[in-house]
């Protein structure tokens, strides 16, 4: 898989609405499709699935789904479908539910076991229930497992959480995010929260009017300032880190990426153990000399690699360059000119808050 | 009871019964294909199907007799395989009950199917079954309340046919002459007792088909998903 990933090539015309896409997805990890209501997201999820039948040709693992010739049905795809409402079918139980795709897989193809599947998503204590007996996020966990129950080789996700309240969101992302740490099949995204990018993603693909205008991997895209849509009080960039000491009096921990390290709240992991910061552009400022005395903990040397419009007249969005790390900082103009600020700047970046979000 | 009455009865539920497992494999595809199809003829197809409700009995009986009759398109066929003709016989009276009948089964029905929406298909598409098993495992059993009704309805109909069968199947006891011919024979000879006891049962049947409606079926929707 990791050799060719997806590689998808769309061309769909409705009469208020064109999807023209041509991407390459990576063959593993979590790539996430982003962008507004009416970009395009689902119906390109749609299109990979088979369930759109658009022009165009789409390769998955080396194998071709669909070319000019070729269209191959969604029933002989070997892939996994979490709709936005967890669409369990109301005539079977839970455990009929989880059986139904197992029971159309010959016994060969079977990689993931149902036992995995129900252990994985925490439902089986809810097997012989019937669907209209469950909550919303107990739903959406037997969705997903019956998703994996047939041994997918791609995973299609269309915004899972989108239906639910935020505690059921909480709910579901640790099981999401244990998805991605143990299971090698790759799974493509659809959302339009920040927050779940932040969490899940590994790849970004941002949609807009029914392209993808940008596509790479998640950090470097998220530190893009040409991006062309805005994400308000989201704008930020995803650290990948690794805890590298832990401070047992202040219960604090460094947390080491390339580039720098940064204090956070100590998230009690182990030293080595992976995580993902969230930093915000609003939560950076900068500073031409290193304070003294100040409360915030971080302060890290940096040079301005770019500096754009902030979405309001008065504001302005800097990108800075920390070795081989990227941040993003929010600014008023009045500052970009006091310090006399432009690309190349050294500057200290002071970072008041760096969320840990895995 | 009498035994003309038992008879009568007794053929009544046969040609019903008949009719209703014909109209259940004649009725699911034409539902089928009426719910979801995009067709500019979904129309005019949903147009005849429902004729019989608003069409007088008499009327369709017409029509029907001259089809089937000798001279009719029907009627040329049939003798032309040696069956001879269709009118007053049981089996053109199976066939023009199934026509008769043909609305009370598929409207129900594609009522259902439409209910279903797409998705419970389309997750099924992503789980592997192919077109033949999602009709069968899925939208067969979502669509469960309108086979009840329209199985219910299609029967109660049959037994409840009058002009179609007086036009097209006569009155020949044991063949054509069901309950419904019966008791207008015994009206127009003023045997008002047998005419009681008969319409009696009959109309007993048909509160208990309704009840059995209201009661195995209450409204389901909102299960699509």
């Amino acid at each position: 898989m990791n050799r060719e990933g997806i590689a998808a090539r769309f061309h769909l015309d409705y009469p208020d609405f064109a999807l023209d896409v041509d991407l390459l997805l990576p063959g593993r990890g979590v790539s996430a499709l982003f962008g507004h209501s009416g970009s395009g997201k689902t119906t390109l999820l749609r299109c990979i699935a088979g369930l759109e039948q658009a022009r165009g040709r789409l390769r998955v693992d080396g194998e071709t789904w669909q070319d000019g010739k070729h269209f191959l049905p969604t029933h002989q795809r070997p892939l996994g479908y979490v709709f936005q409402e967890a669409s369990l079918f109301p005539h079977l139980s839970v455990m009929g539910n989880l059986r139904y795709g197992l029971r159309r897989v010959p016994a060969a193809a079977r990689r993931v076991s149902l036992d995995d599947a129900i252990e994985l998503l925490g439902i089986g204590h809810l097997l012989a229930r019937r669907p209209d007996r469950l909550s919303g996020g107990e739903r959406q966990r037997v969705a997903i497992a019956r998703a994996l129950a047939p041994s997918p080789r791609l995973l299609l996700m269309d915004e899972p959480l989108a239906a639910l309240d935020q505690a059921r969101k909480q709910e579901i992302l640790p099981y999401l995010e244990r998805l991605h740490g143990e299971l090698e099949i790759p799974l493509v995204y659809v959302t339009h929260s920040a927050d779940e990018v932040a969490h899940l993603a590994d790849h970004l693909v941002i949609m807009d009017d029914g392209r993808a205008v940008a596509s790479g991997p998640l950090s470097e895209t998220l530190a893009r300032l040409d991006l062309p849509i805005r994400l308000g009080e989201e704008t930020g960039v995803v650290l990948q880190a690794r805890i590298a000491e832990r401070d047992a009096r202040w219960h604090l921990a460094r947390a080491e990426f390339p580039g720098g390290s940064l204090w956070v709240k100590d998230p009690g992991r182990d030293i080595g153990a992976a995580i993902r910061l969230r930093v915000l552009a609003r939560d950076v400022s900068l500073a031409l000399d290193p304070h003294d005395r100040t409360s915030i903990l971080n302060r890290l040397p940096a040079v301005v690699s770019g500096l754009s419009e902030g979405g309001h007249p008065s504001a302005r969005l800097a990108q800075l360059q920390m070795g081989d790390s990227l941040l993003l900082c929010r600014l008023t103009a009045r500052s970009v000119d006091a310090l006399g600020l432009e690309t190349g700047s050294r500057v200290w970046a002071q970072i008041k808050t760096a969320a840990i979000i895995e | 009871m009498s035994e003309a009455n038992l008879t009568a009865l007794l053929l009544s539920l046969k040609l019903a019964s008949v009719v209703t497992l014909l109209l259940l494999l004649v009725g699911t595809p034409i539902a089928w294909w009426l719910a979801r199809t995009r067709s500019r003829w979904k129309a005019p197809v949903g147009a005849v199907v429902a004729l019989p409700i608003v069409l007088p009995p008499s009327v369709l009986g017409f029509y029907l007799l001259v089809a089937m009759g000798p001279e009719g398109p029907v009627g040329q066929f049939t003798r032309a395989m040696g069956w001879g003709t269709l009118p007053f016989t049981f089996t053109g009276l199976v066939i023009a009950s199934v026509i008769y009948s043909l609305p009370f089964m598929v409207q129900p029905l594609q009522n259902a199917f439409q209910a279903i929406g797409e998705r419970p298909l389309e997750t099924a598409a992503t789980l592997r079954a192919g077109p033949w098993d999602r009709f069968f495992s899925v939208a067969i059993p979502l669509a469960r309340p309108g086979f009840i009704t329209g199985g219910i309805l299609a029967f109660a109909h049959t037994i409840g046919e009058f002009g179609v069968v007086l036009m097209i199947g006569g009155n020949i006891p044991g063949e054509t002459r069901v309950a419904s011919v019966l008791v207008y024979d015994y009206v127009e000879a003023l045997e008002y007792a047998d005419a009681h006891w008969l319409a009696g049962v009959m109309l007993a049947f048909a509160f208990l088909v309704l009840l059995a409606l209201y009661a195995l079926n209450p409204e389901r929707r909102g299960q699509g998903r």
